[in-house]
């Protein structure tokens, strides 16, 4: 099974690198999405996956065995990290839509008036 | 711990976010939000500076959130060095907010400016104070959603187009700073920086190397180093001047902050090192040679921040060069720290005073202000040459450690880069120097923003050279007499040398035998 989300979070981080080396700003944000959910699912795959155990300890009980719980922090971590990357995704969108009325293109090629030596429109 | 000290330590996070939210309620009343906001700025300095001399005289003040033991728990820390940082933070706060009274537009103001910058002020003072890994990457996205919110603030083309390199940028370094965190906590099973200091000696040799270039990276994005500083020139000159001035003061060094910590405290030594004095010679002269050839005002600054965070990192890629030596560079990567911080914030801030009186940043359509504005003129000159690292000024002290550490340690290719830099900033603020100040008015001119043709009200000089010379005394107070700062570097670097301290502070009943059941996770 680890074997198996390895895959699927490699191919997710070559998508969402490759969706952001494209013009369109469309995709470069479902690239961004799609690298979050990349370091979500590595987070979950490295934090060790288990079967049927439950993050409890029963009560009243003094030692637990280490390997009989599931370690319910990479849930913790993962639920922060997409509650952070819905907040901000959802800033990029609406501020790449605000750029792509003010500028009249989505081609990143086009967006280069800030790189120029004088920071601006003119030569 | 006292109960006070503990509220003490967290009085940099409480209180701008009260500001801010208290600032939120009055939406409509922009007077009210001004004065609420430097009001919550200053108690956010007075908290910082109090916080800071009880670091200084009592040691390394811990909280321990929930009152959850330390490596289960979030934990709250200041040592001297987070202490110093917390305390320029709420004093750059405080500087661009009273600068903002003037130099801010009704429009901004009236679109959440002020809330939006407490909760800046927070992110940074959280990113300093926390000590848990993760408790980190949240400060770090708190920060990097305001600093979103104040970039794209109006909407001009320049700024949305900026916006979209920075905020792309600091997406990426998350992402790797958050796999990073993610693969550490699989290694060594925790998340708390003095803990995973301790396992990380005795975890299995495995991806520590990975891991530390992980972590290199993303905090390097986030400080601007050589091969990932190009977004910072391209969306710092967008937003309005008091804007870049607390960007240029304080985000980039947020990281520079991370990388310190994390290669002082969690990878002290390593081949990592040698690779973060290569990328600091790099950062130093690219930085330099770039701000030779612009032609905008901020954009000149821009590259300039690039070239001196430089500096601070090669005072962390001498750390492993022996003891009194990576003492004496780690105490010039402090010192460099608060001269930094200050002076570059300082040159936005006059920066932004020079496009509302011409209308424009571009050095061909600016010129004459020495016979205009010389008190303006000597408000540039004084940070100005600061920065250069012209002696009596703040910036030669921390350079006299840094090449005096790279002398002795003998790597004489990176002295060189870091003179060679010096000598290219020096030019540079030659050319803003000749541009704008002696150089006749030009006749044919570029506005980006209408210049004022009213002379501006007393009031709004106020604010505006107020910060700017408050700075100002500081950067020469640093020169001038500079033991006492360099006494506190010295004592910071101390501490970052040496991290028992820090993880006793954090973990006082490591070396007793704790219930061996809950020591293993996961």
């Amino acid at each position: 099974m680890s074997t198996l989300l390895a895959i699927v979070v490699g191919v997710l981080y070559a998508a969402g690198l490759y969706m952001m080396m494209r013009r369109s700003i469309i995709k470069l944000i479902i690239g961004l999405a799609l690298l979050g959910h990349a370091t979500n699912l590595l987070i979950f795959t490295a934090g060790g996956l288990s079967r049927g155990q439950p993050a409890f300890v029963e009560q009243g009980a003094k030692l637990v065995p280490v390997e009989a719980i599931a370690d319910p922090l990479p849930q913790a971590l993962i639920l922060t990290a997409i509650v952070i990357g819905f907040g901000v995704q959802a800033f990029a969108i609406v501020l790449f839509k605000r750029a792509y009325q003010t500028v009249g293109t989505d081609d990143l090629n086009q967006m280069r008036q800030t790189d120029r030596l004088s920071g601006g429109p003119g030569a | 711990m006292s109960q006070s000290a503990e509220i003490l330590l967290l009085c940099p996070i409480l209180v701008p976010f009260l500001t801010g939210v208290l600032a939120l309620f009055f939406w409509n009343n922009r007077r009210l939000q001004r004065l609420i906001s430097v009001l919550g700025m200053a108690a956010t300095l007075a908290a910082a500076l109090f916080l800071m001399r009880t670091v200084s005289s009592t040691g390394i003040q811990v909280l321990q959130v929930g009152n959850w033991p330390a490596p289960f728990g979030i934990t709250i820390v200041a040592d001297l060095l987070s202490a110093v940082m917390v305390s320029l933070a709420a004093m750059m706060g405080l500087a661009v907010t009273v600068y903002s009274l003037a130099g801010m537009d009704a429009q901004r103001e009236s679109f959440g400016y002020y809330p939006i910058l407490n909760v800046l002020v927070m992110g940074i003072c959280g990113s300093f104070l926390t000590g848990d890994i993760f408790n980190l990457y949240v400060w770090f996205e708190v920060m990097l959603i305001a600093s979103f919110c104040l970039i794209a603030l109006g909407g001009e083309r320049a700024q949305l187009e900026g916006a979209i390199k920075y905020i792309t940028l600091n997406l990426i370094s998350s992402a790797i700073f958050l796999a990073a965190v993610g693969i550490l906590y699989r290694v060594v099973g925790t998340l708390n920086m003095a803990d995973i200091a301790v396992r990380i000696q005795s975890a299995p040799g495995g991806p520590a190397t990975t891991l530390s270039i992980m972590f290199l990276v993303a905090f390097g994005i986030k400080a601007a180093v050589f091969p990932m500083f190009f977004w910072l020139p391209a969306s710092y000159h967008t937003p309005p001047a008091v804007v870049s001035a607390i960007f240029a003061g304080l985000l980039t060094k947020v990281g520079i902050y991370a990388l310190i910590r994390m290669f002082t405290l969690i990878y002290p030594e390593g081949a990592v090192h040698v690779l973060i004095m290569v990328i600091a010679g790099f950062t130093l002269v690219c930085g330099g040679l770039g701000a030779i050839v612009q032609e905008e005002l901020r954009r000149i600054l821009s590259f300039n921040i690039i070239s001196h965070i430089g500096f601070m990192i090669m005072g962390l890629g001498l750390m492993d060069a022996g003891h009194a030596i990576g003492k004496l560079a780690l105490t010039g990567t402090v010192l460099y720290l608060i001269h930094d911080i200050i002076v570059k914030t300082n040159l936005f801030l006059v920066s932004g005073v020079i496009q509302r009186l011409q209308g424009s940043g571009r050095l061909s359509s600016l010129g004459g202000l020495y016979h205009a504005r010389p008190l303006l003129a000597l408000l540039f000159m004084i940070p100005a040459l600061s920065l250069a690292g012209v002696p009596p000024l703040s910036g030669f002290w921390p350079k006299l450690m840094l090449v005096r550490a790279g002398l002795e340690a003998g790597r004489y290719l990176i002295v060189a880069a870091a003179l060679v830099a010096s000598i290219l900033t020096l030019y540079s603020v030659v050319i803003i120097w000749e541009q704008v100040f002696w150089k006749d008015k030009p006749e044919s001119r570029v506005f980006d923003r209408s210049p004022i043709s009213d002379p501006l009200p007393r009031s709004a000089w106020l604010a505006y050279l107020l910060p700017v010379a408050a700075l100002a005394l500081c950067t020469l107070a640093i020169g001038f007499w500079v033991e006492p700062f360099s006494v506190l570097s010295e004592r910071a670097a101390d501490q970052l040398l040496d991290p028992r301290g820090y993880i006793d502070a954090i973990l006082p009943n490591l070396t007793e035998p704790g219930p061996a059941g809950l020591k293993g996770a996961p």
